[in-house]
C-alpha cells in the first residue's frame, strides 16, 4: 500500500498512470452523468411545491458540494507541500482552483436563476449566498496571488497559507443555514437525520453528485498532468514523452 | 409526456434549461481549456528542447 503511494509520487510513473485513470474516470462520468440526468429529468416527478424549477437542484447541489470539496482538496495538498515540500501536491493544488472556482460560479449561478422564480429575487445578502460568494473570492485571490509572485517555490508556499486561512469559510458555508436565518433553505441530505428528500429525487441527485466527482478528478489529473511536463521539463522521461 | 411539455417544464423551461446551458458550457471549458492548453504546452517544451540540442 506505501509502496504504491511511493511510486504515485514519482513523476513518471503518476504521469503513466493518471492517463489510465483520465480514460476510466471519464467513462464513468458519462455513465453516470447520463443515467442522473434521465433519472432526474425525466423519471423523477415534480415537486409538490416548487413544480419543475426544482430540477435545477441537480446541478446546483453537486456543483455547491463540489465548490466546498475541492477547496478541502486545495488547502489539504497545500498543507501537504508546506510541511513535506512534495511537488506532486503542489501541483494537484494549483490544479484545483480554476476548476474549483468553476464549481463555485456554478453554484452561484444556478442559484441565482433557481432564486429568481422561487424567491423572487435573483439575489439576497443571505448567509449562505455570501459565504459562498468568499468562497469565490478565495479562489481568485489563491490564483491572483501564485499568479503575482515569481519565484515558483515562495508562490506555492503563499498560496498554500491563504488556502489553510481560507478552510474558515466551509464550515460557515455548511452551517450558516443554521446559524443565521436565512433565505436558502437548510440542509435535506447532509444531516445527521433520514434525507427529508424522496427517493426519486435522491437517487439522480447522488447519481449527479458522483458524476461531478469523477469530472473533477478527470479534469484535475489533466491540468496535473501538463504542469507535471512544464516543471520536469530537465528530466529524462519528459524528453521521451516529447519525442514522441 | 409529451417533448413540448418536456421542453417547457411546467412554465419553467427558461430557468431550468438556462442552468442546464450554463452547466454544460462551464463543464466542456473545463475539458477543452486543459486539452488545448497540453497541446500548446508539449508544442513549446519540444521547441524549447530542439534548441537546446541545437546549441
Amino acid at each position: 500500500m506505501w509502496q504504491f503511494f511511493h511510486k504515485l509520487a514519482s513523476p513518471k510513473f503518476f504521469y503513466d498512470f493518471s492517463s489510465r485513470l483520465i480514460f476510466w474516470f471519464s467513462v464513468l462520468t458519462i455513465i453516470l452523468m447520463a443515467s442522473g440526468l434521465y433519472m432526474g429529468l425525466v423519471e423523477a416527478p415534480p415537486d409538490y411545491q416548487q413544480k419543475d424549477s426544482y430540477r435545477i437542484m441537480f446541478i446546483h447541489v453537486p456543483a455547491a458540494w463540489m465548490s466546498m470539496f475541492v477547496y478541502m482538496v486545495m488547502a489539504v495538498t497545500g498543507a501537504i507541500n508546506l510541511i513535506w515540500r512534495i511537488k506532486l501536491a503542489d501541483i494537484i493544488s494549483m490544479s484545483c482552483a480554476p476548476i474549483g472556482a468553476s464549481f463555485t460560479f456554478l453554484a452561484l449561478i444556478t442559484g441565482s436563476i433557481w432564486g429568481k422564480p422561487m424567491w423572487g429575487t435573483w439575489w439576497v445578502w443571505d448567509a449562505r449566498l455570501t459565504s459562498e460568494l468568499i468562497l469565490l473570492f478565495l479562489y481568485l485571490g489563491y490564483m491572483a496571488l501564485r499568479a503575482s509572485i515569481e519565484d515558483k517555490t515562495n508562490a506555492s508556499r503563499a498560496a498554500a497559507v491563504l488556502a489553510l486561512v481560507g478552510v474558515v469559510n466551509i464550515p460557515i458555508i455548511h452551517y450558516s443555514v443554521e446559524w443565521w436565518n436565512t433565505l436558502h433553505q437548510g440542509p435535506t441530505v447532509t444531516k445527521l437525520d433520514k434525507p427529508s428528500i424522496h427517493t426519486s429525487m435522491l437517487i439522480p441527485l447522488l447519481l449527479m453528485a458522483f458524476a461531478f466527482k469523477t469530472y473533477f478528478a478527470s479534469v484535475l489529473l489533466m491540468r496535473a498532468r501538463t504542469e507535471l511536463l512544464v516543471r520536469e521539463f530537465r528530466s529524462g522521461w519528459v524528453k521521451k514523452v516529447l519525442s514522441e | 409526456m409529451t417533448f413540448a411539455e418536456f421542453i417547457d417544464m411546467g412554465g419553467y423551461g427558461t430557468y431550468v434549461w438556462s442552468s442546464y446551458g450554463i452547466a454544460l458550457v462551464v463543464l466542456a471549458a473545463n475539458v477543452v481549456v486543459p486539452l488545448l492548453n497540453a497541446r500548446k504546452q508539449k508544442r513549446e517544451l519540444a521547441g524549447k528542447l530542439r534548441r537546446m540540442e541545437n546549441s
